[in-house]
């Protein structure tokens, strides 16, 4: 298995989270292809760091994106959690609290 | 064909691609989060196959342990709000989104498939906790305490969003 298998397969990935980002209006479910396409990028990451493993530059950055993917999720969830309460629904098609 | 390494990567590829899919078809949203978890474990399998195995470790303990279980909280906090009844109508915006994303992404994945470079010579201590926490903690210090200050501020940003007005 090249490199390649793992850069297509990341893309792949990528494009599920996109979908799921674009064509749900589940604010939860939105917020899991988020998650799915943060965890796309971390496989590029790794990939090239192990064609180049000379130094550990891409498995710090890895690091450091799940570490800000954790830190999203749980801000993320917590607008959630307040936007529920608001409007009792999280159906992001209801999200007009800025429009009026 | 037959080696260890491309067997897991298979079978974890395979794992990866449906559980991100569960994740994005599941009308229930406990369901897109069991997708989520199959998604996370088998990433962390394919970690193993790129000689990241602290990364694998911390994947399980970030993503497994500690985000998927954040949202199946959320879930049974909100109970039975958190289903969204589908979209209706709008099939040019959805087919249009849909076909955007299958188009970039076979396009992208097709041209990045045939692109080869031979792995290199790992050392022994590649991507170990001593190897990788010798590279965080001497070439991205900096880096490093910026990080656990944004940590810090997401927590108390979680807190100040989330916390009840009421009284």
């Amino acid at each position: 298995m090249g490199i390649g298998t793992y850069l297509a397969l990341a893309a792949v990935l990528f494009g599920i989270g996109a979908t799921g980002f674009l064509t749900r209006r589940n604010m939860l479910i939105q917020l899991m292809s988020i998650e799915l396409m943060l965890n796309s990028v971390n496989v590029v990451l790794l990939a090239f760091n192990r064609v180049y493993p000379g130094n550990h530059d891409g498995q710090v950055f890895a690091f450091f994106v799940i570490a800000v993917a954790a830190a999203e999720a749980a801000v993320g969830l917590a607008i959630l959690i307040a936007y529920y309460r608001i409007k009792k629904t999280i159906d992001t098609d209801d999200a007009t609290l800025l429009k009026y | 064909m037959t080696d260890p390494g491309t067997i897991l990567f298979v079978t974890t590829s395979i794992l990866a691609m449906a559980g991100g899919l569960a994740t994005i078809s599941s009308r229930r949203p406990l369901r897109a989060a069991i997708g989520l978890l199959v998604h996370i474990v088998s990433l962390a399998g394919m970690f193993l196959t790129l000689h990241a195995q602290l990364l694998a470790a911390l994947q399980l303990l970030v993503y497994a342990g500690a985000i998927v279980v954040l949202f199946v909280f959320v879930i049974m906090l909100i109970g039975p709000a958190s289903e969204v009844e589908a979209i209706q109508g709008r099939l040019a915006s959805r087919a249009l989104s849909i076909a955007a994303t299958v188009a970039i992404v076979l396009a992208v994945s097709t041209s990045v498939a045939y692109f080869d470079a031979p792995w290199g010579f790992v050392s022994e201590n590649f991507g170990t906790v001593e190897g990788l926490g010798t590279a965080i903690y001497t070439e991205a210090l900096v880096p490093f305490e910026v990080i656990s200050i944004t940590l810090l501020v997401a927590i108390i940003g979680a807190i100040a969003v989330a916390r009840s007005r009421t009284e």
